[in-house]
């Protein structure tokens, strides 16, 4: 089985205090922590599981540029054979749609039986997988906790809904799957490991080699555009609520109201 | 009567019998040692070879004179008594093989009055050992201490009769010869009063001459035949330590508080080229290690000791042991060929028993044989960490260690915020410091252990220590990194801090947290010398440089725990409890488990993040050990004791009964600060 | 301004309260018009909601087919596909469902696709504002949409407070006609409830966290009730685990790091290994007895009262509203 992983680099929100920087238009990023996002991390265990079992490489794919190869080298030296950076000025301010089309090139470049990300990047809005899937004409499920190969070209695979319930769908392959946190307990990479595919190459592809046009990606082709970015109300500071009991719970409900604590 | 060698028997004259007896005896023994060697030969090398008076001196301690086995009294003393009789009878057995094949005198050295002494002895030690082998027997089977498990008991017995009859043999075949030799009319040989041979005499005196001759030669018979079955038999079990613990020990390792490197031989830089790390396959330990599975005994005292264990985690170091030797002759048997196993993890051993060890030395500090335990857990977390197979609550803060330099994943440039106000320098390559203090994660970063570095700050101050931190260029030590087998995360931390306190110019280092201390004073080297606090106190106080106030409340009472990395892998025992002494008023008890035996609080350092499964915790266990001993206030001297002694309390529901403070905390507390240094 | 449509989640018969926010947020987006809700399913419920949606919708566009008598977003997107007008705004909730639904969605009609909105600012000409959350919540951006060739918006659950009140009259309308094929490539089996004590409190977005001050196991049923009624589940610090609790539910170093938007700590001291697991800045409310008990530094507001007495004050309250 060929699979391929479109994995991010992000700050890692577990490590990092976001702020915000004095003008506003980006978050604070000289002491950031960058990272391989979670979920992609997640996809990245799965895959490898199932090439484990089923036989078949790994593949994993960025969309982005020089820094973003250590997520690539991180996920190989996880057990991923392959890796593929795809970087093009061009691709610059790109939506998710903009990704989802270089993706796509990407994509029908190879064969792969299945297509996994990560079910939601921390500076994301679980959008490119179903877009992608939606280019290539695939099916999708996202939110995806569980995978097991069945006969015949399908997986039947396990989705996370509310309340800790689970929906089980079959689903053909070729497909993309947006994977859950959870689905695996990744393994561990090690400074060793990392080391050792320090100088594996790794292919960078540019908009002429993926058949992406101009118009379609970039910032110009982009229809969803962030302005700014700022502190959501409700500062620190512990404020201590004085007086009466039920005044304090009234003024507690106010401020969980707030912060959407209560609905 | 005839001799053994000149009597014929059967067809055979005794001479060609115990001839083909004995080599046959010692041929199946030569190649069974051969076939246990096997493994050793294809295992990791190992560097023992230096230092041979050292190592000498440890056989000397730990062999001949026995020197752990009085810490368990009972089976210490059998030990000692089987041991010693083991050594005065080597020479009989030589003699009694050699009478087998020739006439002549086998010792011809200890005719006269020096033979006539080895005889009494001989005859004593014979006697001791068999009623020692009826002492452990019943020991075994009426009294039998937790510590030995059931499953053993059987075989134990087996061995135990062995040797009794051994004992018994060569009773039987002195007592009958020295009857017949009264009966015969010549002159009494001596036997030692009321040893077994004198009884025999006794009992035997009236006995015809026939049946005593037939006796003394079956009882030769009995006593060559059972030798080499013991002999044979030993490398199959426990017994086996009798022939090994000689080399066990001389080639046991002497630098308590270090680990092993990962290859011998391979230096860091060349670490990422090997094709494996750690101990994956059994034949990835150093013969050394395999070793040790051959020479333990069995005896229990390190599971008994181990705090895992007591508070139910899935780790017996014993059975780390003995896990590994049964694998061992099972995959490396005497008959057939030998066997490439299965990965040991998931094999014979689980992730969780790997990682519940807390590396805090119990085991090592009782083991009479001085296996090494914690060498082999972190080999084997490092064969854990090189196949991807960390916990993942221990991911996250390895990872952070890489990225921040600690594992909390706190920015760097946060790490000296809590010596704001303590009018704290930050050395900043200036070399205008003696001292650097070195202050590690926890205490940077951990709101309440920041107390703790305030204090030793605060008591450096007021000994007129020209000293300073690093700052934000500090990372952590490391410690637990390399003790959770990151051993190039370690390298990479270590490399900058050493780096970094040697361009800060000082004469010398201290530190208020155990792990620090004993990564910087075995891990780094190249580094200045370094003190823990508790040294710097003791020091200042005998030489009047500081006193205390009388404590408040006289009611406390005090206990001191001594944290593992102070106490056991440092032997830091006493100046603690000198500090403690030097306040005046303060009332101090020992625990029952105090110094080299101390108690783990539940581990420091990546310990914190790893849940193992679990009764109890061990910091419930110590606290209760404490009010056992009267005690209401805990003294600590470790930042991760604090926190786990703290927890404990809070567990244990002893808020308001027990409390826990620092050294350093109740040093500076009690500081006499009127007076000036030097009064 | 493009007409706006919106996908309504209904179970058993009965709509979801999404249905009420999305017509609340359509109003932000254009204060004219009243939307137009989209009821998809099969069987005898259907009906029910489509009538209950009435005062909030123009109309309501009635799908009825046996291949979505599972709220499966593989086929609905097909027929959504078929039946939306290009150009629509389409607003869906975003939630397990509509994290299937919209990215795919938005391409097969070549519209925009903003997630996850919590708030809306309003349209100039071709551009709606929105505010959306990043990196867990700690930081908030302004995303600006170009809806000119439609879009499809995922709203936050909660963000937006229904419409006081209501009464559009809207007819229903059956465009069960219009979907064409809905054969898909991905196949519904069955639904697996979970098994209990299954919570994931990693993903809980309202923590009630109990610590040493529950004093003993029967009392953990207050801050059940309470989390209960905030919608929320209860997590605890060290202490409780040790105290035989549940290992999966306890925050901190050497258990689980959560990212909820409000956490309530009840009892609990705050230990630095505690607070380490507490991450993408949330509300943090501490209730403690010890007026010095170190979790007043990290808390964002805190009270001084008994967790015995105060919980269940506080859940009576909140029930009352």
């Amino acid at each position: 089985m060929e699979i391929l992983v479109c994995v991010k680099r992000v700050p890692d929100t577990s490590e990092n205090e976001i702020e915000i920087n004095a003008e506003g238009n980006d978050i604070e990023r000289d002491d950031l922590v960058y990272s391989i996002n979670e979920p992609d991390n997640y996809a990245v265990e799965e895959a490898l599981r199932m090439v484990e079992r089923a036989g078949g490489i790994v593949t994993v794919a960025t969309v982005g540029g020089e820094d973003d190869e250590e997520v690539l080298r991180r996920e190989m030296a996880m057990g991923a054979k392959q890796a593929a950076l795809l970087s093009d000025e061009s691709f610059d301010g790109s939506d998710a749609r903009g990704i989802a089309t270089v993706l796509k090139g990407f994509v029908q470049k190879g064969k792969y039986d299945l297509v996994l990300t990560g079910v939601q990047a921390e500076d994301g809005g679980a959008q490119v997988g179903g877009m992608l899937a939606a280019m290539l004409d695939y099916p999708f499920a996202s939110l995806v906790t569980g995978i097991e190969a069945l006969d015949g070209r399908k997986l039947k695979i396990t989705r996370e809904i509310e309340g800790g319930n689970k929906e089980i769908y079959e689903i053909d392959l070729p497909c993309v799957l947006s994977i859950q946190t959870g689905i695996n307990e990744p393994r561990y990479v090690g400074m060793r490991g990392i080391r050792q595919v320090a100088s594996v190459p790794i292919s960078a592809l540019g908009a002429a080699d993926l058949g992406v046009e101009d118009g379609a990606v970039g910032a110009a082709a982009a229809r969803v555009k962030r302005l700014d970015y700022f502190v959501p109300p409700a500062g620190k500071g512990a404020e201590m609520l004085s007086g009466g009991r039920a005044e304090i719970i009234d003024r507690l409900i106010e401020l969980l109201k707030a912060r959407g604590g209560l609905q | 009567m005839e001799s053994i060698a000149e009597a014929n028997y059967w067809f055979l004259s005794g001479r060609v019998l115990f001839l083909i007896l004995h080599l046959l005896g010692v041929a199946c023994f030569a190649y069974i040692v051969a076939r246990r060697l096997a493994p050793l030969v294809r295992a990791q090398s190992d560097f023992r070879f230096d230092r041979p008076c050292a190592r000498l001196g440890k056989v000397l301690q730990f062999w001949l004179a026995q020197w752990r086995h009085p810490r368990y009294r009972t089976a210490g003393i059998l030990h000692i008594l089987i041991f010693a009789g083991f050594l005065i009878l080597f020479s009989r057995a030589m003699s009694l093989l050699w009478l087998g094949v020739s006439d002549a005198a086998a010792t011809p050295w200890f005719s006269g009055s020096a033979g006539r002494i080895y005889d009494i002895i001989r005859d004593y030690a014979t006697t001791i050992v068999f009623l020692c082998m009826i002492a452990a027997a019943a020991r075994r089977l009426f009294f039998r201490p937790a510590r030995y498990g059931k499953n053993g008991t059987a075989d134990a017995i087996f061995l135990l009769a062995l040797i009794a009859i051994l004992m018994a043999a060569d009773s039987l075949f002195e007592g009958t010869a020295a009857a017949a030799h009264t009966r015969q009319g010549q002159p009494p040989e001596f036997l030692a009063a009321l040893s077994m041979p004198w009884l025999v005499k006794h009992a035997l005196a009236a006995a015809p001459l026939p049946a005593l001759a037939n006796l003394h030669w079956s009882a030769y018979l009995l006593h060559e035949v059972t030798f080499f079955f013991l002999l044979c038999y030993r490398p199959f079990g426990i017994q086996f330590h009798v022939e090994t613990s000689l080399f066990s020990i001389y080639f046991a390792k002497l630098d308590r508080g270090t680990v092993k490197p990962v290859r011998w031989g391979v230096s860091g830089q060349r670490l990422d080229q090997l094709p494996s790390f750690g101990v994956k396959t059994f034949e990835d330990f150093t013969w050394k290690h395999m070793l040790d599975f051959y020479s333990c005994a069995d005896c229990g005292r390190c599971s008994d000791q181990c705090p895992a264990r007591a508070v139910g985690r899935p780790l017996s170091p014993r059975m780390l042991t003995i896990k590994a030797r049964d694998y061992c002759f099972t995959h490396y048997p005497v008959l057939g060929a030998s066997r490439n196993g299965r990965p040991l993890i998931g094999g014979i051993y689980s992730e969780d028993e790997i990682w519940s060890c807390t590396t805090c030395g119990a085991c090592e500090a009782e083991c009479p044989l001085l296996i090494e335990y914690i060498d082999k857990i972190v080999d084997l977390r490092r064969g854990l960490v090189d196949a991807g197979r960390v916990p993942q609550s221990l991911q996250k803060p390895l990872k952070a260690l890489e990225s921040r330099g600690n594992p909390y994943g706190k920015v760097a440039k946060k790490r000296g915020d809590w010596a704001k106000g303590c009018g704290v320098r930050v050395l900043d390559g200036k070399p205008d410091a003696d001292t650097l203090y070195f202050v590690d994660s926890i205490t940077s970063y951990d709101e309440r252990i920041q107390a703790i570095g305030q204090a030793t700050a605060k008591i450096l101050h007021h000994t007129g220590e020209n000293f300073g931190i690093l700052g934000a260029v500090e990372k952590d030590s490391g410690h637990e990194a390399r003790r959770f087998g990151e051993e190039l995360l370690f390298l990479a931390l270590r490399d900058h801090n050493a780096k970094a306190i040697r361009s800060a110019g000082v004469r010398r280092v201290v530190t208020a947290d155990p792990h620090a201390f004993n990564a910087l004073r075995h891990d780094y080297g190249d580094v200045p010398p370094v003190e823990h606090i508790s040294q710097v106190l003791a020091r200042e106080s005998k030489a009047g440089r500081i006193r205390f106030h009388p404590v408040d409340d006289s009611r406390d009472v005090y206990t001191y725990h001594d944290p593992c990395y102070l106490g056991r892998h440092n032997q830091v025992f006493d100046e603690p409890r000198e500090v403690l002494d030097a306040i005046p008023g303060l009332r101090r008890v020992e625990m029952s488990r105090s110094r080299d035996r101390s108690f783990c609080c539940g581990g420091g350092g990546l310990a914190l993040f790893y849940e193992s499964k679990e009764e109890e915790r061990m910091g419930v266990q110590r606290v209760r050990m404490a009010a056992e001993a009267g005690a209401n206030v805990m003294v600590t001297a470790c930042p991760f004791c604090m926190v786990n002694i703290e927890d404990a309390i809070k567990v244990a529901g002893m808020e308001g009964k027990m409390t826990v403070i620092d050294l350093a905390e109740l040093a500076d507390r009690q500081l006499a600060r009127g007076s000036p240094a030097g009064i | 301004m493009p007409r706006i449509f919106a996908c309504i989640e209904h179970k058993a018969g009965v709509a979801d309260d999404s249905a009420a926010e999305l017509a609340a947020a359509a109003k932000r987006i254009d204060a004219a018009q009243v939307p137009v809700a989209v009821v998809a399913g099969w069987g005898p419920g259907l009906d029910a909601v489509c009538e209950a949606l009435r005062p909030a919708y123009s109309e309501i566009w009635r799908i009825a087919d046996r291949a979505l008598a599972h709220p499966d977003a593989e086929p609905l997107r097909k027929a959504l596909a078929s039946v939306l007008p290009r150009g629509s705004i389409v607003l869906v909730p975003h939630a397990h469902f509509g994290v299937d639904l919209s990215p795919g969605l938005s391409i097969k009609l070549d519209a925009a696709f903003v997630s996850d909105v919590l708030q809306i600012e309003g349209a100039e000409g071709a551009w709606l504002k929105v505010v959306r959350q990043e990196f867990g919540g700690q930081v908030s951006a302004h995303v600006r949409c170009d809806i000119s060739s439609g879009a499809v918006i995922n709203i936050r659950p909660g963000a937006f407070r229904p419409l006081e009140s209501a009464n559009a009259a809207g007819r229903v309308v059956d465009q069960s006609a219009r979907i064409g094929d809905l054969t898909v490539r991905r196949r519904y089996l069955e639904t697996v409830a979970s098994e209990t004590g299954g919570v994931d409190i990693s993903k809980e977005p309202v923590l009630v966290s109990i610590g040493r001050g529950i004093q003993a196991q029967e009392n953990v049923a207050i801050a059940e009730e309470l989390a209960a009624a905030m919608g929320g589940a209860v997590s605890c610090s060290r202490p409780v685990v040790d105290a035989k609790w549940d290992k999966s539910r306890q925050v901190g170093s050497s258990g689980c790091t959560v990212k909820p938007r409000v956490y309530l700590a009840c009892g609990i001291s705050g230990s630095f290994q505690h607070l380490v697991g507490i991450k993408g800045n949330p509300l943090v409310v501490a209730i403690n007895k010890n007026p010095k008990a170190p979790i007043f530094r990290a808390a964002d507001v805190g009270i001084v009262d008994d967790i015995l007495e105060f919980l269940p004050a506080l859940t009576d309250r909140i029930r009352e509203q």
